[in-house]
C-alpha cells in the first residue's frame, strides 16, 4: 500500500487535531446537550435522596415492617400503623381497574376497529378533555355530585340486590371506598383507553385482513387477531392505569371519608396512602411524624416506579416491534 | 345457517357493547362539565378575580390572590422546567441513539409516572427543609419536576419528526452542526414544542397535591418567591372541604375559572398541532 493511502486511512479513523476541531460551537453545543441529559439523571437521583433524607427519622425510630403491619394510626401517641392506608389504596385501585379496563379496552376497540373514520376525532376528543381535567375539579364533582348519588341511589340499590355479600353491607354513607374507586375509575380511563388505542393501532392490518378473508365477522377478527396481538400492550396499559390510581391524591382525599380504619364493606369510610400524606404532612409537627409520612411516600414511589417500568417495557415490546410505522 | 346467524348476532352485540362503553365513558365528562359550568357561572363576578378571600358569611371576596399565585407558580416552574425539559428532549433526539440515550429515555418515561404527591415531598425535602419555611419557590420546584419528563419526551418526538433531508441540506451548505440543530431543526419543530409546553403548563396549573406542603397557602397577595403563596387549586380544595355553603359556591366558581384556563390551553395546543400537520 502506498504511504499516502496509509496516512489517509489513519486520518479517516482519527482525524488530526486541526481537522477534528472544525468548530468550537459544535463542541460546546454537544457539551450542553450532555449537560441537560446528565441533569435529568441527577434529578432522578435527587428525588430518591430527598425522599430518603426526609424519611430517615422514621427509620431510626422503627422498622419498615412495624408501620406496614400495624393498623393503629395515632400521631399524637406516636403510633404509626399504615395498614389501613395501604388497604384503602389497594381496594380503591382494584375497584378502579375492574371498572376501567373493560370499558377502556372496549372504547379503544370501538375507536380503532369499528368507528367510521369520520367519527374517530369526535370520539377521541372527549378522551383528551377528560385527561386534562385537574384532579381537584374531579374531587369537587365527586364530593357534591357523585357522593350524594351514591348515597341515595347506587349504594341502597347495591345493598338490596347484592347485600348478601359482605362487600355491599352497611349504611350507605356515600363517602368511602366505593366513591374513591369510582372517581379513580373515571380518572384513569383516559390513560387506559389512549394506550390501548396506541397498542391496537400497531396491529398489522394484514392480520385483520387475513381473519376477514377467512370469513370471520368483524368481532371475530378482533377477538382472534387484534386482541391476541395487542394483549401484552393492553396489560401494560392496565398497569399504567394502576400506577396512576395508586398515586392519585386530591380526588380520592375528597371522597374517601378519611378515617384510618379497615372495613370489609365498600360503603364504609376509609383512607388511602396519598390522602393521609396530603392531609397530615403540612401539619405534622414531630420529625417522626413527618418522617413516617415521607416513608409512606417512598413506598408509593417504589411501587409506582416498579409498575411503570414493567408497564413501559410491555407497551414498548408491542409498539416497537412495529418499527416506527406511521400510525 | 343457524350458526352463521349466531356469529352475526355476536358481532352486532359486541359492536353495541363497545359503543355503549364509549357512551358510558362520556357520562361523567358531560356531567362534570355541565355542573361546573352551571354552578360556577352563578358565582362568577368581577370581584372573584380581583379580591382577596373574604371570611365566612361575608359577601363578596374572591380568589384573586389564588389566580395570581397559580400564574406566579407556573411561571416560575417554567423558568426551571422548560430549559431542562426541552434540552433533554433535544439530547434524546440528537444524541440519544446510544446506551446513555436509552437510559435517559427510560428514566424520563418512568419519572412521568411518579405520583405528584411524592414530588411534593421531594420539593419539601429539597427546598422547604433547608429554607426552614414554606415558599412559592418550593411549589414551583415541584411543578418543574413534574414538567421535565413530559416535556422531554414530547420534544424528542417533535424533533424526530423533522425530515432528515432538512438537516442534510443545511450540513451540505456548510452550516455547523450546532447551528443546524438550533436554527433549522429546532425551528422546524418549534410548533410542536410550543404545543408540548402549553400542555405541560395546563397540567402544572391544575396540580394541587404537590403544593399543599410546599407553597402552602396565603390569605394575602404575594409576589415574593421566598414566601408562602396561595394557588387556585389549593383554594378550591380548602373551599370544597369546608362546611360553608358560600365557600362551596366559591369553589365551583374557581373550578370554572381553572377548567376554562386548562381547556383553552388544551384547545390552543390542539389547534396548533393541527395547523402544523396541515402545513407539513
Amino acid at each position: 500500500m502506498l504511504p499516502e493511502a496509509k496516512v489517509a486511512i489513519r486520518h479517516a479513523r482519527q482525524p488530526p487535531r486541526l481537522l477534528r476541531k472544525v468548530n468550537v460551537g459544535d463542541g460546546s453545543y454537544n457539551a450542553l446537550l450532555w449537560f441537560f441529559a446528565g441533569f435529568t439523571l441527577v434529578i432522578a437521583g435527587v428525588i430518591i435522596l430527598a425522599l430518603w433524607g426526609t424519611a430517615r427519622p422514621a427509620f431510626r425510630e422503627a422498622s419498615v415492617f412495624s408501620f406496614i403491619a400495624g393498623s393503629n394510626w395515632d400521631p399524637v401517641q406516636e403510633s404509626f400503623g399504615a395498614l389501613s392506608f395501604i388497604y384503602g389504596t389497594l381496594v380503591t385501585s382494584a375497584i378502579a381497574l375492574i371498572l376501567t379496563v373493560p370499558i377502556g379496552v372496549a372504547f379503544a376497540i370501538f375507536l380503532v376497529e369499528m368507528a367510521p373514520s369520520g367519527v374517530r376525532p369526535i370520539v377521541s376528543f372527549p378522551l383528551e378533555l377528560l385527561a386534562a381535567i385537574p384532579s381537584v375539579v374531579f374531587g369537587l364533582w365527586g364530593l357534591f355530585v357523585m357522593v350524594p348519588w351514591l348515597r341515595t341511589s347506587l349504594e341502597p340499590f347495591l345493598g338490596q340486590t347484592l347485600g348478601f355479600l359482605p362487600l355491599f353491607r352497611g349504611p350507605p354513607l356515600g363517602m368511602g371506598y366505593l366513591a374513591g374507586g369510582l372517581i379513580l375509575a373515571v380518572m384513569i380511563l383516559p390513560t387506559v383507553a389512549s394506550i390501548s388505542i396506541e397498542v391496537l393501532r400497531t396491529v398489522p392490518s394484514s392480520l385483520r385482513e387475513a381473519a376477514l378473508a377467512l370469513g370471520a365477522t368483524r368481532w371475530e377478527a378482533i377477538r382472534l387477531a387484534s386482541l391476541p396481538y395487542g394483549r401484552t400492550g393492553i396489560l401494560g396499559a392496565a398497569l399504567l392505569g394502576l400506577g396512576r390510581a395508586l398515586g392519585e391524591t386530591m380526588a380520592v382525599t375528597m371522597v374517601i371519608g378519611n378515617s384510618p380504619e379497615i372495613h370489609a364493606s365498600l360503603f364504609a369510610a376509609g383512607y388511602s396512602l396519598p390522602a393521609v400524606i396530603a392531609n397530615e404532612f403540612a401539619e405534622a409537627t414531630s420529625a417522626v411524624h413527618t418522617g413516617v409520612l415521607a416513608a409512606l411516600a417512598l413506598i408509593l414511589f417504589g411501587i409506582t416506579f416498579l409498575l411503570n417500568s414493567v408497564a413501559r417495557l410491555l407497551v414498548r415490546a408491542v409498539t416497537k416491534s412495529q418499527a416506527k410505522s406511521p400510525a | 345457517m343457524n350458526r352463521y346467524l349466531q356469529r352475526r348476532l355476536a358481532n352486532v352485540v359486541m359492536t353495541c357493547l363497545c359503543a355503549a362503553a364509549v357512551v358510558l365513558a362520556l357520562i361523567p365528562l358531560v356531567s362534570l362539565f355541565w355542573l361546573v359550568l352551571s354552578k360556577g357561572a352563578a358565582g362568577l363576578s368581577w370581584s372573584l378575580f380581583t379580591s382577596l378571600p373574604s371570611p365566612v358569611g361575608e359577601s363578596g371576596g374572591g380568589v384573586g390572590n389564588g389566580i395570581i399565585g397559580s400564574l406566579f407558580l407556573v411561571g416560575l416552574a417554567c423558568v426551571f422546567g422548560l430549559p431542562i425539559g426541552i434540552g433533554t428532549g433535544l439530547f434524546l433526539a440528537e444524541r440519544g441513539n446510544g446506551r446513555v440515550g436509552d437510559v435517559v429515555r427510560f428514566i424520563t418515561e418512568v419519572l412521568s409516572g411518579v405520583p405528584s404527591i411524592v414530588v411534593g415531598i421531594v420539593a419539601y425535602g429539597l427546598v422547604v427543609v433547608p429554607m426552614h419555611h414554606f415558599s412559592a419557590l418550593a411549589g414551583s420546584v415541584a411543578l418543574a419536576l413534574l414538567m421535565v419528563p413530559t416535556l422531554a419526551r414530547a420534544t424528542e418526538e417533535m424533533v424526530r419528526l423533522v425530515p432528515s433531508s432538512l438537516r442534510e441540506a443545511a450540513l451540505a451548505l456548510g452550516v455547523p452542526q450546532w447551528k443546524t440543530s438550533l436554527r433549522v431543526i429546532l425551528r422546524t419543530a418549534l410548533g410542536g414544542i410550543v404545543t408540548a409546553v402549553l400542555l405541560a403548563v395546563s397540567r402544572a396549573a391544575g396540580e394541587t397535591a404537590p403544593l399543599l406542603f410546599t407553597s402552602l397557602n396565603n390569605q394575602y397577595w404575594n409576589f415574593r418567591p421566598d414566601q408562602p403563596t396561595s394557588s387556585l387549586t389549593v383554594q378550591i380544595f380548602n373551599y370544597a372541604i369546608s362546611p360553608y355553603e358560600d365557600w362551596h359556591q366559591k369553589a365551583w366558581a374557581s373550578a370554572l375559572v381553572l377548567l376554562l384556563f386548562v381547556s383553552i390551553l388544551n384547545l390552543a395546543s390542539r389547534f396548533l398541532s393541527r395547523s402544523r400537520l396541515r402545513g407539513a
